[in-house]
């Protein structure tokens, strides 16, 4: 092999990496990303059933409702709209009513969002960013701290 | 007092560090030996400062002086003592008087072990560290100072975040910064080439010793971060590509190819465009890091600051390092000719293929990183980008590299033979595939990709033994003569080996655990069991219990393997008194390298508690992988021909005839 002939394939090697690179994230962006809707987004518009979404905003008071063992439903509220959420598991320390949540999971047929996680705060300070700006859009939490 | 002199020990550090910063520069210019000394004994003058104003910060944390406001918002007498100390670097400004203080140890360092390093290429280095240093003493100082005072004394303190009350908060930080700001040497040196305009072998020889060095600090430092996660947060997770992790693992990819394509440009004086860049961009992902964690741009347990003139302070000290060795970088570039020529078959042709995923599999944990902050910040959309993005890219990338780990050191430099070496690698090529096989007769139906992984993860372990077999000569030669050959074998291939058998390890652990593990939960009431694989795991009872700083509700469970007690625990739900904050305290028994994890949930109505049992095959092979690859940096740093400062001629070595010897 000659010199170019060496720099060729070294160059056409970094080519092929780099294109499957590429080409992995943009088939992964296509599949794995997953929106973060507020509970007035999911009224306004309808979220197809079994498409994943984040479901962030405040608990609302008086609704989370212990089921059967570990079962749990509660709603999450962004005070203009009130989304109905089932969840099967042990919920994070500082889930509390009032407070903010984020939910990750799908949509079934009658509306409710069926949520397979629960997202902890790591501390009670701490009000996940989406959540706060969400909130803060609706005029309803102000920055205190 | 003690607070006012440790910010005084501050400023005397950052003026130090002005002087550090030019007149060697000066020095170099006019040549200079006495200026260019300065260098010295400014970096230990520094470190010393610096190590002044820590000491005292940790004792206005160990004396609760609440009159700083720093210790009054992170501290609580009620405090274990060990928690006072570490909770110093448990917030932003005192994590930050830490970063600056591994910055200056190893700048320290460089000045006392790098007395055979040509004057002028020292006193640039550390002129070049000195700039580093300058930049985070004057943050610390103007925005983010911990020694302010508060008047007057509040009695008593916020205390710690509960969750940072763990004896990982000793040891994470430390580690992880030693990684991070190690990788600063390596830049420091890179920018330092650049300017001398002076790049070969040499350089790659003294540079490789505190690059492998940060980089075996960054391994542990990651991997004990992911544990204490692992345990703490009560999840059972070890790895949730959360964008803080993702901060402190690209440094460690890109970190990882800088330690291979040093030792091309060190032996082949190949690669060292490449070299010098990959160093140059290591170290600006180090501060990338440092921005994302500290800026508040991402919201999460290391997010202690969320004052937006900071974040914007680092983003200017991230773009003015980046850019302005990059602008140096693109000047010089020319002036760098290449040198050895190899064949893509080749040992260094392996290297690059090496780098080239390592680069592309960092990309894409930038762009993933990245994407959901460009995206907000252009149209407001917001998104998650979690771990099913990066398992669906990054885990591909890895797949080939994996594969071709220990084809690596068995190629020859220049050109390589890859029949012969599939041949000497045929014993491990056999031993992974029938591991592989075992994996689906065990257990039937097992995931494709488990298969694949458990198979890799076994190639990787027995490709490295095949090369030191390979190297010396076991059964080929009579057993006392593969002695005497494994005796002589340089420390630096068993640290090779060593490494690539780590990664199989935390590959086996990874995959394991992933395919095969099991959750259960489940509400139980005293005296119900359950079952997770193969054990029975039996609940006692719940009953609270009174801690230093803390009141909690402790589980009993009992652990049974066929009827035998093999282990008990005791997992807590906790709230500290002073923040009033819960946190879960899961409940592991490790038997073998598997571990069952219980964790306790809510009580019910009736007396009972929700409960979440796993089990998690092989988990601790995650972590014991890492460490076996920490040993391997540490044996192959106590190779003579590594050894930090440079070698000593006492035997011409191979090496050392095709390394030029520097002029100076």
């Amino acid at each position: 092999m000659t010199r170019k002939q060496r720099r060729l394939s070294l160059i056409a090697a970094a080519g092929l990496v780099l294109a499957l690179a590429v080409g992995l994230v943009l088939v992964a962006f296509e599949d794995t990303i997953v929106f973060f809707v507020t509970p007035s987004e999911v009224q306004a518009q309808t979220i197809e059933p079994g498409t994943r979404v984040r479901l962030g905003g405040l608990v609302a008071k008086d609704s989370v409702v212990r089921g059967q063992g570990t079962a749990v439903s509660f709603s999450v509220t962004d005070t203009t709209a009130t989304v109905s959420v089932v969840y099967n598991g042990i919920l994070p320390d500082l889930f509390r009513e009032g407070q903010g949540v984020v939910t990750e999971g799908r949509f079934d047929g009658e509306g409710v969002f069926v949520a397979d996680t629960v997202l902890a705060k790591h501390d009670e300070n701490y009000m996940p960013k989406e959540v706060a700006d969400a909130l803060k859009e609706q005029g309803v939490w102000k920055h205190n701290e | 007092m003690i607070p006012e002199t440790g910010h005084f020990a501050l400023i005397l550090a950052l003026v130090v560090a002005l002087v550090q910063s030019s007149v060697p520069l000066v020095g170099v210019r006019r040549g200079d030996v006495a200026l260019m000394r300065t260098a010295v004994t400014g970096a230990l003058a520094q470190f010393v400062f610096v190590s002044l104003a820590f000491a005292l910060l940790v004792a206005a944390y160990v004396q609760s002086d609440f009159s700083v406001v720093n210790v009054y918002e992170n501290s609580h007498t009620a405090k274990p003592l060990v928690y006072k100390i570490t909770g110093v670097w448990g917030n932003h400004e005192g994590s930050l008087v830490l970063w600056i203080l591994i910055l200056t140890l190893f700048g320290a360092l460089v000045a006392l072990f790098g007395g055979n390093l040509p004057e002028r290429l020292r006193a640039t280095v550390l002129a070049v560290q000195s700039w580093v240093a300058v930049a985070f003493l004057l943050f610390v100082l103007f925005t983010s100072n911990p020694f302010l005072r508060l008047d007057p004394a509040p009695a008593e303190g916020r205390d710690l975040n509960p969750i940072l009350q763990d004896i990982g908060l000793a040891i994470h930080p430390p580690l992880l910064y030693a990684g991070y700001v190690g990788f600063s040497i390596a830049f420091s040196f890179a920018v330092a080439a650049l300017i001398l305009g002076r790049i070969d072998a040499a350089w790659a020889r003294w540079v490789r010793p505190w690059t492998l060095l940060a980089w075996m600090f960054l391994t542990v430092g990651i991997s004990i971060g992911s544990y204490w996660a692992y345990y703490e947060l009560g999840w059972g997770g070890w790895w949730f590509w959360d964008p803080v992790e993702n901060a402190s693992f690209m440094p460690w990819l890109l970190g990882t190819a800088l330690l291979h394509s040093a030792i091309v440009m060190e032996k082949r004086e190949a690669l060292k465009v490449w070299t010098i860049l990959l160093a140059i961009l290591t170290f600006s992902l180090s501060l990338l890091g440092t921005f994302l964690v500290r800026s508040g741009v991402l919201t999460s347990v290391h997010a202690f600051a969320t004052d937006p003139t900071r974040g914007l302070v680092i983003l200017i000290i991230l773009l003015v390092f980046t850019g302005g060795a990059l602008a140096l970088f693109a000047m010089r570039m020319q002036t760098l000719r290449q040198g050895g020529l190899f064949a893509p078959i080749s040992r260094e042709g392996s290297l690059v293929f090496n780098n080239l995923i390592l680069t592309a599999a960092c990309g894409v944990v930038l762009v993933g990183t990245l994407y959901p902050l460009a995206l907000e910040a252009i149209n407001g959309e917001k998104i998650s980008v979690g771990a099913p993005f990066f398992n669906a890219t990054f885990g591909p990338l890895m797949l080939p590299l994996l594969l071709a780990v220990p084809f690596g050191p068995m190629l020859a430099w220049k050109r390589g033979d890859l029949y012969a070496s599939t041949q000497r690698l045929f014993a491990a090529i056999v031993l992974a595939a029938v591991g592989g096989l075992a994996i689906l007769w065990w257990q039937e139906g097992a995931p494709v990709l488990a298969v694949i992984g458990v198979t890799l993860a076994l190639w990787l372990m027995a490709g490295a033994a095949a090369e030191i077999s390979f190297r010396v000569k076991l059964f080929r030669a009579p057993l006392p003569e593969s002695f005497r050959r494994a005796v002589n074998l340089p420390r630096s291939a068993w640290g090779t080996a060593l490494a690539h058998a780590g990664v199989g390890i935390t590959v086996l652990g990874v995959v394991t655990v992933t395919a095969f593990e099991t959750e259960d939960i489940r509400v139980m009431n005293p005296g119900d069991s359950a079952e997770a694989a193969g054990y029975t795991v039996t609940f006692d009872g719940a009953a609270p219990h009174l801690g230093p700083n803390y009141r909690d509700i402790v589980g009993h469970f009992v652990i049974r393997k066929d009827g035998v007690i093999v282990g008990e625990a005791d997992p807590a739900k906790r709230v500290y008194i002073a923040s009033g904050q819960p946190t879960t305290e899961a409940g592991i028994i490790t038997r073998g390298f598997s571990q069952v994890y219980v964790t306790l949930g809510d009580p019910q109505q009736d007396g009972g508690f929700a409960v979440t049992i796993y089990y998690k095959p092989l988990v601790t092979l995650i972590w014991l992988g890492t460490i076996v690859m920490f040993i391997a940096g540490a044996i192959s740093l106590s190779d003579r021909r590594l050894r930090v400062g440079a070698p000593k001629r006492a035997r011409a070595t191979k090496a050392s005839k095709t390394d030029p010897v520097p002029a100076e």
